[in-house]
């Protein structure tokens, strides 16, 4: 059984395991979306004080921190007891046209040129990852929701705006993608 | 332990999408590349299981465990703030390779320098909080 488990999940599995939490958290009470923690780390670290927004009683998000302390948790379990040893079965093409920008598929979750200690050492490559945070936070409170909030629960409640945000998510990882990577790397 | 049951439902999370290997930046270029089916099956899977289960649960008026029917809000109606934001989310999404859930995930894995990611989405959001007043929505 453990055996099976440390293999890479198949698609079908998370997709179903995925929409399993989903019900979960409704049959607890609450709603699936992992990006109002943002907003929530902001208010326990004091931005209430000087910024409207983040001015709220955090603890009844309490739930939604312990949902994020288990899913750090989940990477924990994932990296040493379910660990498997097989290098990630990437597709030729992504591997080559990565291989055009300069970026080495090395068989793991993450390219190492991109968040090993160099890279995260270098001053273009902390000005990257903050820089693509930012865009992740800002982007995620000014529609409302992440993948989990509009993209997982916003759909299936059938949501027109969750599409929108879904399609907006698509446009700005596709120009990303195609158009700003080349120029960055 | 009332928390407890969050905190496992989130270590399930976590090791869905590592051990499905959502959560690396590969499988998100693959997938905004289209050169695999991998990420649109699982959420597809996700959306259309997701799509059934909220119709069921609305249709038999399904109860949460605190006895209250399960009630589901409406997204506003407006449409710069789902456009605008969801494109500035999808480039840093690209670009990072994690959406909020993995970054965490990957912190868990191993992955320290999503810190700086995830300290970068802090700050991001304490933009939005600064300018919401200032911007469409």
């Amino acid at each position: 059984m453990l055996e099976l488990l440390k293999q890479p999940w198949p698609w079908y599995t998370s997709g179903a395991a995925i929409a399993f939490i989903m019900v979960l958290l409704l049959v607890y009470g609450k709603s699936f979306g992992v990006s109002s923690n943002l907003r929530t780390l902001c208010t326990i670290a004091g931005a209430g004080k000087k910024v409207k927004f983040f001015d709220f009683d955090w603890k009844t998000q309490k739930w939604n921190l312990l949902f994020l302390l288990g899913s750090i948790l989940g990477g924990v379990v994932a990296s040493t007891l379910l660990k498997s040893d097989e290098p990630l079965q990437l597709s030729a093409a992504t591997i080559s046209d990565l291989k055009g920008l300069g970026i080495a598929f090395d068989g793991g979750l993450n390219p190492s040129q991109l968040f090993g200690p160099d890279f995260i050492t270098s001053p273009k490559g902390i000005l990257i990852l903050l820089i693509g945070g930012i865009l992740v936070g800002f982007g995620a409170r000014y529609a409302g929701g992440c993948t989990s909030g509009h993209a997982i629960s916003g759909l299936s409640n059938l949501q027109i705006p969750s599409l929108v945000a879904v399609i907006g998510f698509f446009m700005g990882g596709l120009i990303m993608t195609h158009f700003v990577l080349p120029l960055i790397f | 332990m009332k928390g407890l049951k969050f905190i496992i439902a989130g270590l399930l999370f976590g090791v869905i999408m590592a051990k499905s290997e959502a959560i690396s930046w590969y499988r998100i270029q693959e997938m905004f590349r289209f050169q695999s089916f991998h990420m649109y099956g699982i959420i597809g899977t996700a959306v259309v299981l997701g799509v059934i289960a909220v119709y069921l649960i609305k249709k038999f008026r399904l109860r949460d465990i605190q006895g209250n029917v399960i009630s589901f809000q409406d997204k506003d109606r407006s449409w710069p703030r789902y456009i605008i934001g969801g494109t500035i989310f999808g480039l840093g999404w690209a670009l990072t390779g994690a959406c909020p859930g993995p970054m965490f995930v990957n912190v868990g894995y191993g992955y320290w320098a999503m810190l700086i990611v995830i300290f970068g989405a802090l700050m991001g959001t304490y933009l939005y909080g600064l300018l919401k007043d200032k911007i469409p929505h």
